[in-house]
Order: C-alpha cells, then sequence, then structure tokens
C-alpha cells in the first residue's frame, strides 16, 4: 500500500474545493494564505511552531534584559524600555518564565520538532490527523494572542509568578491584575490544550504509521524522545487543567478552592502545579537528550552506544519524575517526614539522568568526530546541563534546601538545565537540520561565532548567580539597595557582571538570526544528506515536498546508527536501503 | 469534512488498532488525569472536612440517579450504534447514535432543571466551597457531554451515509468514558452524605 | 455485507470476538440498573458504612462492566488496558502525596489551625441547626458519613 505516492502530492489547496476557482490574481494569493497558514501539512505546521517560538523567545528574551538591567542599575531609564516599576518588574519577571517554558520551549523542542520531524524519521508522508494538527497550532495562537492581550489591559500583566501561587494569584486586591491574572491563566490553558491534541497526533503516529519495516527498537532516540515526552505531559498536567479551571473560578468569581477561610487550601495549588511541574521539566529535557544523540552519532560518525539502554532509562525517568514534585515545597509547610521521601526520590532521579550522559560519552569514545556547529552545541549541551543536574542534588537535599530555597543559587539551577535544553539542544537541532529544512547551508564560521558569543556570556551569567544565592540572595526583589544585608561587598559587582553577560548574549542572537534567515534564501545549495546520516529524512529531498518521499515511501531494514559498519566500505547504512 | 484527502499515514495500522480508536484510547488516558485532578482534590477536602456533610446532604439523589439511568441508557444506545456499524449499517449506526444524543439532552436538561432548582435554594458556585466543587466537578462533566453530542452528531450524520463507520466505535468509547466519570461522580457528590 | 444487516451475529464476530449479540447489552443495561437502584437504596437503610460499600463498591461494579462490555477494553490490546490503570495509578500516587497536606490537618511540627478551626466551627454550628431541622440522619453522624 505504501509504495504508491501519496493521492494528495499533486495539490496543496487540498483543504477546500474552492482554492481553484477564483481568478488569477486572488487565486495565487489564497494559495499562498492556504500554503502557509492553512496548511496541515505537518512541515508547515512544524515551521508555524518554530517561528512563532522564536518571536515569542524575543518577547521573553526583551523582558529579562528589561528587569536585568533594573537589579544591575537600580532606577535606571533602560534603553528601550523606560524606568523599570515595581509593577512593571513581577510582570516583567511572570512573562519572562511563563513564555519561556509554556511558550518557546515547548513550541520549539516538542511541537515543531515533533511536528516536522516524526512523520520524515518514520518514512510517512505526514500525520495521522492533520486537521487536528492545524487546530492545535490555531489553538496555540490563541493562546498567544490572550497572553500577549494581558500586557495591555487595565491592571497589566500577572506579576504573581511563572508558578501562579494563590493567594497572591487568587485575588485581585492582592495580585492587582484583575484582567491580566485570568488571562494569563486562560493562555496557559489554552496552550496546554493544544499541546494535549498535539500530544495524542504524536503518540497514534508513532504507534501506527512506521514504515514498513520499521520495528519500535528501530525508531530514532529523538522520535522516542519526542514521544515519551508527549506522554509524560499528558500524564501530569491533567490536575493542573482541573486546578487552572479552579484556580480561575477563585479570580474571577470568588470561589474559595484555595482559600483557608472558606474551606480551601492554597497548598493545594502549590501540589497540582508541581505534580506537572516537575514532570514538565522532563518533558523538555527529553527531546533535548534526542537531538543530542542524533547530532553526536552523525558527526563522531559511530554506533549509539546502549541504544536500548537509553530508551528505558528515559521511560525509567518519565515514572520517576512523577516521585519527586514536592522538592519544590521543602519550605511551603509540608510535613518534614514528607520532604524526606521526597528528598530521597529527588536524589535517585539522578542516576537516570547521569547514565544518559555517560552513555552520550561513550558513543563519544573512539569516534571520529567533526566539529561542525551543531556538533558543538551538542557536546557544549552535555557539558553545560550536567552543571546544572549537580546542582540539582544540592537542592534536593531538604536540609540544604531550607537555605537554597528561593535563593539565586535555584534561579543558577534551573537555567544551567533549561538554557541548555531551550536553546543549546535547540540551536544544535535547528543547524543540523537546516539543510533538510531549507535545502540550504548555514554558514559555519558565523555559526561558531554565534555558538562561543553564546556560551561563554551564558556562563558569565549564571556562575555569578550560584556564587549570590549562595551568600543567600533572595530571589524576585526589585530593588536590592532595600536590604543592606543582600548590598555586602561585591554582591552588587556580581549582579551587575551577570546583567552586562546577558547584553552581550542577548547581542550574540543577533548574528544567529541573520545568519539564519540569510542562509535559508541565499546560502549555498545543500544536497538531499549533507551530513551522510542514516535516518529517514535524509533519504527525502531538501527540502523534502509535500508527502516527503517523492519516489514512494520507504521500507525499512535496519536501526539508524549504523556508522562505520565494518562489513561496508560506506561509512553510513541509510535505514531504508536494502542492503 | 470527508472530502479531505486521508495521508496514507492515517490509513497504515502498525498496532493493528485504528488510528482513531488507538487516539481515542489516548484522550482517555488524558481525560483520567483531568478527572482525577478534580476528584482527588474533592476527596481530600471531603474527608479532611467532615462538616460538609451538612451541605452534601442538600443534593437531590433522585436527580442524580436519574441522570445515571439516561446515562447508561444512552451507553447501551451507543454500544447498539457500534454494532450496527460492524454490520456495515450505516442507516441503523446513526439511527442509535441520535438515541445517544437525546440521552445526552435529556441528561443536560434534568442537570439544568436540578442546578436552577439548587441555585434557587442558595447553593451557588460561591456559597460553600462544596458546592464550589459540585458545580465545577459536574460542570467539567457536562462540558464533556456538551462535546460528545457535538461530535456524535457529526458522525452520526456521515454514518447515514455510510461514510467513515469506523468512528461510530471510536465515539462511543469516548461516550462510554463519560459515562464512567458519572458513575463515579453519582456516589461522590449524591450518596456520599 | 449489504445495508439490509442481517441481525444475526455471524458477520460482526468474524473481526471483532465480541460482534453480535445484540441481547448481551440489554442485559448488561439491565444488570447495571439493577446495581443503580441498590445504590440508591442503599443509603436508605442508614447505616454509614453499608452506604460506602453500596455507593462506591457499585459504582466500581458499573463502571467495570461499562469497560469491560460497551468498551471492550478486555479484548483490546494488553498495553492500553495498562496505559488506563497506569493513568489511575498515576492518580493515585498524587493522592498519597497531597492527601498528608490537605486532607489532614496536623503532622510533625505543623499545624493547619485554619482548617481545624473551620471543621469545628462547621461542625458546632451543623449540631446547632440539626436540632431545629430533624433530619434522618442524626448530626452527629455527619462527620461518620463522610466518605472514608
Ligand atoms: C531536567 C532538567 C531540570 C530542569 C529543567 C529543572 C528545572 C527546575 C526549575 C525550573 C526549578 C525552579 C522552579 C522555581 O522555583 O521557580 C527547579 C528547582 C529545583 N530543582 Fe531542578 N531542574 C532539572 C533537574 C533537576 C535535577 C536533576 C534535580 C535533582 C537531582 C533537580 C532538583 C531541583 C530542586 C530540589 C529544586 C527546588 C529548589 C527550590 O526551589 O528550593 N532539578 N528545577
Ligand atoms: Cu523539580
Amino acid at each position: 500500500m505504501s509504495s504508491t505516492a501519496t493521492p494528495e502530492a499533486s495539490g496543496h489547496s487540498h483543504d477546500d474545493g474552492h482554492g481553484h476557482d477564483g481568478h488569477a490574481h486572488g487565486h495565487a494569493e489564497q494559495n499562498f494564505f492556504l500554503k502557509y497558514f492553512w496548511s496541515t501539512d505537518h512541515k508547515i505546521i512544524g515551521f508555524q511552531y518554530l517561528f512563532t517560538g522564536m518571536f515569542m523567545a524575543l518577547i521573553g528574551g526583551f523582558a529579562v534584559y528589561a528587569f536585568r538591567m533594573q537589579i544591575a542599575f537600580p532606577g535606571m531609564s533602560v534603553p528601550g524600555y523606560g524606568r523599570v516599576t515595581a509593577t512593571d518588574y513581577n510582570a516583567l519577571v511572570t512573562t519572562h518564565g511563563s513564555v519561556m517554558i509554556f511558550w518557546v520551549a515547548m513550541p520549539v523542542l516538542i511541537a515543531a520538532l515533533g511536528n516536522y520531524l516524526i512523520p520524515l524519521m518514520i518514512g510517512a508522508d505526514d500525520m495521522v490527523f492533520p486537521r487536528l494538527n492545524r487546530l492545535s497550532y490555531q489553538l496555540f495562537l490563541l493562546s498567544i494572542v490572550v497572553l500577549i492581550a494581558s500586557f495591555f489591559v487595565q491592571g497589566g500583566a500577572f506579576g504573581g509568578a511563572w508558578t501562579s501561587y494563590p493567594p497572591l494569584s487568587a485575588k485581585p486586591e492582592y495580585n492587582l491584575t484583575p484582567l491580566g491574572a485570568p488571562m494569563w491563566l486562560v493562555a496557559v490553558a489554552l496552550e496546554f490544550a493544544a499541546f494535549l491534541l498535539g500530544g495524542i497526533n504524536f503518540v497514534t503516529t508513532l504507534m501506527n504509521s512506521r514504515a514498513p519495516g520499521m520495528k519500535m527498537f528501530d525508531v530514532p532516540i529523538v522520535i522516542w524522545m519526542i514521544v515519551i515526552a508527549s506522554i509524560l505531559f499528558m500524564a501530569s498536567v491533567g490536575p493542573l487543567v482541573a486546578g487552572a479551571i479552579m484556580l480561575l473560578f477563585d479570580q474571577t468569581v470568588g470561589t474559595g478552592f484555595f482559600d483557608p477561610k472558606k474551606g480551601g487550601d492554597p497548598v493545594l495549588w502549590q501540589h497540582l502545579f508541581w505534580f506537572f511541574g516537575h514532570p514538565e521539566v522532563y518533558v523538555v529535557l527529553l527531546p533535548a537528550m534526542g537531538i543530542v544523540a542524533e547530532v553526536i552519532t552523525t558527526f563522531s560518525r559511530k554506533k549509539l552506544f546502549a541504544y536500548k539502554t537509553v530508551i528505558y532509562t528515559a521511560v525509567g525517568t518519565g515514572a520517576l519524575s512523577f516521585f519527586v514534585w514536592a522538592h519544590h515545597q521543602f519550605i511551603a509547610g509540608i510535613d518534614p517526614r514528607m520532604a524526606n521521601i521526597f528528598s530521597v526520590t529527588t536524589l535517585l532521579i539522578s542516576i537516570p539522568v547521569a547514565e544518559m550522559v555517560f552513555v552520550y560519552i561513550a558513543t563519544l569514545f573512539g569516534g571520529s568526530i567533526r566539529l561542525t556547529t551543531p556538533m558543538l552545541w551538542a557536546l557544549a549541551f552535555i557539558g553545560e546541563f550536567l552543571l546544572g543536574g549537580v546542582t540539582g542534588i544540592f537542592l534536593g537535599s531538604s536540609g540544604a534546601d531550607i537555605y537554597f530555597h528561593d535563593t539565586y543559587f535555584v534561579i543558577a539551577h534551573f537555567h544551567y538545565t533549561f538554557f541548555p535544553i531551550a536553546f543549546i539542544a535547540v540551536f544544535a537541532a535547528v543547524t543540523y537540520w537546516f539543510p533538510k529544512m531549507f535545502g540550504k547551508y548555514m554558514n559555519e564560521a558565523w555559526g561558531k561565532v554565534h555558538f562561543w558569543g553564546t556560551i561563554i556570556p551564558f556562563n558569565f551569567i549564571f556562575i555569578p548567580l550560584f556564587l549570590l544565592g549562595a551568600r543567600g540572595d533572595h530571589r524576585r526583589i526589585y530593588d536590592y539597595t532595600h536590604f543592606p544585608d543582600l548590598m555586602k561587598p561585591g554582591m552588587q559587582d556580581l549582579r551587575v557582571l551577570a546583567t552586562l553577560s546577558l547584553v552581550v548574549l542577548l547581542a550574540f542572537q543577533v548574528v544567529f538570526l541573520v545568519n539564519y534567515f540569510y542562509s535559508a534564501f541565499k546560502g549555498p545549495k545543500a544536497e538531499a544528506n549533507p551530513w551522510k546520516a542514516n535516518t529517514l529524512e535524509w533519504q527525502a529531498p531538501s527540502p523534502p515536498p509535500h508527502g516527503n518521499f517523492p519516489e514512494g515511501l520507504p521500507t525499512v531494514y535496519r536501526g539508524p546508527y549504523e556508522y562505520s559498519h565494518p562489513d561496508r566500505q560506506d561509512d553510513h547504512w541509510p535505514q531504508n536501503s536494502p542492503s | 469534512m470527508s472530502s479531505f484527502p486521508r495521508p496514507i499515514a492515517t490509513t497504515r495500522s502498525a498496532t493493528g488498532i485504528s488510528t482513531g480508536k488507538l487516539a481515542v484510547w489516548w484522550l482517555i488516558a488524558s481525560e483520567i488525569v483531568i478527572f482525577g485532578g478534580v476528584l482527588g482534590s474533592y476527596v481530600m477536602h471531603r474527608i479532611g472536612h467532615p462538616e460538609w456533610a451538612s451541605q452534601a446532604e442538600h443534593t437531590n439523589t433522585w436527580a442524580g440517579a436519574l441522570n445515571t439511568f439516561i446515562l447508561l441508557t444512552s451507553s447501551l444506545m451507543a454500544v447498539l450504534a457500534h454494532q450496527a456499524a460492524e454490520h456495515k449499517d450505516g442507516k441503523k449506526a446513526a439511527k442509535f447514535l441520535y438515541l445517544t444524543i437525546l440521552g445526552g439532552l435529556m441528561f443536560l436538561t434534568v442537570k439544568s432543571i436540578e442546578w436552577t432548582n439548587e441555585i434557587h435554594h442558595g447553593f451557588t458556585l460561591t456559597s460553600h466551597t462544596f458546592w464550589s466543587f459540585y458545580y465545577t466537578a459536574a460542570g467539567i462533566h457536562g462540558v464533556h457531554v456538551i462535546v460528545g453530542l457535538i461530535i456524535m452528531a457529526i458522525i452520526a450524520s456521515d454514518a447515514k451515509k455510510g461514510i467513515d463507520l469506523q468512528r461510530v466505535e471510536a465515539v462511543g468509547l469516548y461516550w462510554h468514558f463519560v459515562d464512567i466519570v458519572w458513575i463515579f461522580l453519582f456516589p461522590l457528590l449524591y450518596i456520599a452524605k | 455485507m449489504s445495508d439490509t444487516s442481517t441481525p444475526a451475529p455471524a458477520p460482526g464476530a468474524a473481526h471483532d470476538a465480541h460482534g453480535g449479540h445484540e441481547t448481551n447489552y440489554v442485559k448488561i443495561w439491565g444488570i447495571l440498573l439493577a446495581l443503580l437502584v441498590v445504590s440508591v437504596v442503599g443509603p436508605m437503610l442508614g447505616h454509614p458504612v453499608l452506604t460506602m460499600v453500596t455507593a462506591f463498591g457499585i459504582a466500581f461494579v458499573k463502571a467495570f462492566l461499562v469497560i469491560k462490555y460497551f468498551m471492550h477494553l478486555t479484548v483490546e490490546k494488553k498495553y492500553i488496558g495498562l496505559l488506563l490503570l497506569t493513568m489511575l495509578a498515576i492518580m493515585l500516587v498524587f493522592v498519597a502525596g497531597v492527601a498528608p497536606d490537605v486532607m489532614k490537618h496536623e503532622g510533625q511540627r505543623w499545624t493547619n489551625t485554619a482548617a481545624i478551626e473551620a471543621v469545628e466551627k462547621g461542625l458546632k454550628a451543623n449540631e446547632a441547626a440539626g436540632h431545629g431541622e430533624h433530619h434522618g440522619e442524626a448530626p452527629a453522624e455527619a462527620p461518620a458519613a463522610a466518605p472514608h
């Protein structure tokens, strides 16, 4: 059945019959709209998510620029923003956190890469539910419209932090954002709905629509990871969806789900939030780990060391991640006996994560390593993420966390995990799959400039924050000059150093944007399989047409990582080549 | 709708389960945790707050029981629709689906009469946290009923023409799940007094 | 098979082990209704423990019947059932982690004074109201009747 070309391969305005009966001029315009905004093609939807995510990263980046400037130079008029008031500060911090997690990391790592890669890498012509896919993006876009609208309503954007704890988030009297708070919540809920739909689509596609011959253990790691992450998301977000509805009622009609005066319990929200929130960090981590697996095998020309172990480890990590959430609440008044249990599970979870890192190092060992830009990013991911993971152990020990909680140590910890995930790994992915996505090469030299221009300032931002945190620097403070304890000699210098490094890091992103968009149009032409990789997406033309495989959908004969096979002259062995 | 050309991906079935049905199972899985979140929170509060019994006392067991009866019967209709679809009898499947829809509409009618009555007696969303849970849990369930009805109407109108009969089973699964949620809501909200 | 469906189970049974048996479904429905009656009558006996058994025990039986006979989960691939059970298990983990905080009002070195006060005040108020309003279930029984 699968050797025939796709029935819809010939025309792209297949959604609507009347795409064809307009007059010539309108026809072309409508086609452009249909092709890029109303498309059901998984690649276009992947691009929609990717570009939307990039755009949101600019918003998140601008927010952090503004509030970090206020921290370093209290009261200054920030170039491009103006004076940051205390209310602004809270709104900016909240916007930065929620945008980067919900509207950058999630859409780019899961939705953009999942949509673009899953059908290509499993040898299918599209997702199983193309229209559901389009709906999922539209819901996502709607969530952004609501979020952005909330910046401009009366009272301004929500400022109760991305964790949105009640009572601050529940009562307009406290948060002073009678519209911003519920709009933020609705935006988050819509975003969840979009990813639930997308996740169901991903899982079903992988389970049912693999190319003939492709067993589950022939599926590339990145696809495994994206799908495991989608399942994790599905399994953990439910209570928070329920909680969001409850909080919305608390905010808008005055119920008391989280109000102790009315028999509710504010700590319940923390549980609902972190029961999702902790698995969520693995939801974004796993796809990043998957990207790294693809890149390092390709650029070290080696078989992935312990393919199955990586998959079992990912599943195990996912399962364990349901048992650690209360480590975010050690000092929220939970029972110390519970804190003990959650300490132990938290320390345990670092084992599978470390194991994955070891597997990658073993994969690199003895390989013929080529330090291309994507490879640099992938290697940097391993190194930088390690620091994030290791500092998690400090925080997971409940005794130490009494001191560290809500200090800049925590901020540095999760940025050493999240930044590698949401940016370093994503840059690895974007540069690695660029020739496939656009049929062009990016500029390597500028790519490396961007790499170093990002990695060096990144460390100069967050190592100072570790130091500050260890000295007790509390997070979420608008103006440190009011706190003599936190203005001891050297502390403000470290804040200034972090902020200036941030400005440098942001400036270097211009290099990336120019390189990316210039190369997409004017870059040198790339062949179908420039890296000589094995996985199926590289066996399709670059960029792949609608339906992906014009010569018929592939059949799979082997696993994805048969590099440098001893019986073969060629050092790669595509999954679909019969011999 | 049905003129949409399906990709080959949709027609593949490596698991042996049809794509639509597999997706509905995953949908149900993700719904279990949504309802689990709100019902789990409710149960913990109920046990922790024995005094809420004086509020719970005012729920109308008969309305709840009647609605259980209606949903159980509509579930029967849904499974009969599935059976007809398996026999490739689209017309009959559509007929049973319409009966299922009728059941859903009756459920909503009973619910709105019941709620109107309760609100008139001063038991509103904000009058007490028991009632907040009551309206929220049943409300989330009610939204699922409404969504189910819309989807079923679309599928029934296709099934009547013999199109996409495999969907009858898929929507039936969803409907049975909605029924099961109610089976638990009934004792939780009406019987535990 | 033509449109005029033969009511006989034969064609469906060929590709689906559970096909056919119209009567079966109606019978299951009958059992479900009988169970519904029991769960409504249960509380009338006025024994709180019995109420819990009839209410929740029967809910589980009803759910089981719907899952087995209407959703045909037992003839579905095994992992589907496992998936749904896993989701339930995850909810149990959630409740187990949250209950010591939210359901209980005190523990090692902490007390939720607001909740304890609310319970005491509420119970007192119930008692006061209970004397005026002679309800079959005495207010003193109210705490015991909470789902345990
Ligand atoms: C997968 C990579 C990880 C990510 C993305 C991540 C992310 C985060 C985030 C966002 C927070 C702070 C939330 C907030 O308070 O606003 C956090 C805190 C924490 N993380 Fe991680 N984390 C990761 C890995 C780990 C590991 C491996 C451990 C332990 C072994 C760990 C232990 C902790 C603990 C204990 C806290 C709470 C600290 C506190 O608030 O006092 N994390 N992490
Ligand atoms: Cu965590």
